[in-house]
C-alpha cells in the first residue's frame, strides 16, 4: 500500500513534469516563431546591402565586425516597426549608394547603368560596319575579275613562251 | 586610309588610359555622403574623464574627429603623425575610441603617447555607424557650425596632413 502511493506520486510528478516541459517547449517555439520571421526579414534586407569591409560580400554573408553591427542595427530597426525602405535610407545616408547592391538610377550612377549597354552597342556597331565594308570590298573584287578575252590572251602569251 | 588605320590604336590607347585610371583608384575609398552635411549628433562618455562630451560642446570650433582603436593596426601607422599634429596646436583633435576596451585603450595611449584633446568612447560602435565609419582609422574635419567638411579614410601621413587637411583647416579658420 505504501509502495503503491509512492508509485502514484511518482507517476503524478512525472505527468506534471511532462506537462511543464511541453508548456516550456511550446513557449520557446512560440517565441522562436516570431524571431524566425524577424530573422528572415533581417536576412532578406541584409542580402541587398554591401559589406563595406569585405566589398564582395553582403552584410548577410559577412562575419566582419561591422557587418554584425549593421545586422544588429537592421534587426533593431525592423523590431521597432521601421520599414525596409527606412532601413535602406538609413544605410544610404551613412554609407552612400555604394552600400546598395541595386543602386537607384541617377546622375552619379548613370554610367554604371548604361555603360555596359553603351559599350555593347558601340562594339556591335563597329562589328557591323566592318562586316559591311568587307562585303563591299569582296563585291568589288568580283567586278574587277578578268574577262574571258583577257584570259585567252594571257594563255596565248604563256603558250608562246613555252615553245621558245 | 592612314587615318583609318590609326582608329584601332586610338581605341586601344583610350582603353589603356581608362583602365590605367581605374588601377590608380582605391576601391576602399568610398566617398562619404556626409560631406557638407551636419555631423551626426552624439553624446558619449570620455575615456579619461567622467563627464560626457556632445557634438554641441564643439560648436564654434573647427576640429578633427579621429576614429581609432587599440586593436587597429593602421592606427599605429598614423600615430606619429597625429602626435606631431597635436603638438602644433592647430585645432582640437578629438579621438573616437571605436569598439575598444577601456583598459586596452588607456594602455595604448600611455604606451604610444596621447595626441588627443580628449577621447570619447564608442563602445558598441553606434556613433561610428552614424558617421559611416567602415575602416579604422578615419578622420573627419568638422567646421564651426558642426558640418563635416572633409573625410580622410585610412592612416594619415605628414603629406596628407599638409596637402589635404591643413589647406582646408586654414580656409575654415579664416572664414
Amino acid at each position: 500500500m505504501h509502495d503503491e502511493s509512492i508509485t502514484r506520486l511518482k507517476r503524478r510528478a512525472a505527468g506534471f513534469l511532462a506537462a511543464a516541459i511541453c508548456a516550456g517547449l511550446l513557449g520557446v517555439a512560440g517565441a522562436a516563431g516570431s524571431d524566425a520571421a524577424l530573422d528572415a526579414r533581417v536576412m532578406k534586407i541584409s542580402e541587398e546591402l554591401r559589406c563595406l569591409v569585405c566589398q564582395n560580400q553582403s552584410i548577410a554573408e559577412s562575419n566582419a565586425d561591422l557587418a554584425q553591427d549593421l545586422r544588429r542595427e537592421v534587426r533593431e530597426m525592423l523590431a521597432a516597426g521601421k520599414t525596409e525602405a527606412d532601413v535602406r535610407e538609413f544605410m544610404v545616408e551613412r554609407y552612400g549608394d555604394f552600400v546598395l547592391y541595386d543602386p537607384p538610377v541617377k546622375r552619379s550612377t548613370l554610367l554604371l547603368w548604361i555603360g555596359p549597354g553603351l559599350a555593347a552597342v558601340i562594339a556591335l556597331g563597329g562589328l557591323w560596319w566592318q562586316l559591311a565594308r568587307r562585303r563591299r570590298t569582296r563585291a568589288g573584287d568580283e567586278a574587277d575579275a578578268p574577262d574571258e578575252a583577257a584570259l585567252a590572251q594571257a594563255r596565248a602569251l604563256l603558250d608562246a613562251k613555252d615553245e621558245q | 586610309m592612314k587615318a583609318k588605320a590609326l582608329i584601332p590604336l586610338g581605341i586601344f590607347v583610350a582603353l589603356v588610359a581608362l583602365l590605367g585610371i581605374g588601377l590608380t583608384l582605391n576601391p576602399r575609398e568610398i566617398p562619404s555622403p556626409l560631406i557638407d552635411k551636419p555631423a551626426p549628433a552624439f553624446r558619449l562618455p570620455q575615456l579619461q574623464k567622467p563627464e560626457a562630451l556632445s557634438l554641441d560642446d564643439m560648436r564654434g570650433q573647427v576640429w578633427l574627429l579621429n576614429v581609432w582603436a587599440s586593436w587597429c593596426v593602421a592606427c599605429r601607422e598614423e600615430h606619429e603623425t597625429l602626435v606631431d599634429f597635436s603638438r602644433r596646436g592647430v585645432v582640437p583633435l578629438i579621438g573616437l575610441n571605436y569598439k575598444d576596451k577601456q583598459p586596452d585603450a588607456l594602455a595604448w595611449l600611455s604606451q604610444h603617447g596621447d595626441p588627443y584633446s580628449t577621447s570619447i568612447v564608442d563602445a558598441d560602435g553606434r556613433v561610428g555607424i552614424d558617421y559611416g565609419v567602415y575602416g579604422v582609422p578615419e578622420t573627419f574635419l568638422i567646421d564651426r557650425n558642426g558640418r563635416i567638411r572633409y573625410k580622410h579614410i585610412g592612416p594619415l601621413s605628414p603629406e596628407s596632413v599638409e596637402k589635404e587637411l591643413m589647406p582646408r583647416i586654414r580656409e575654415l579658420k579664416g572664414a
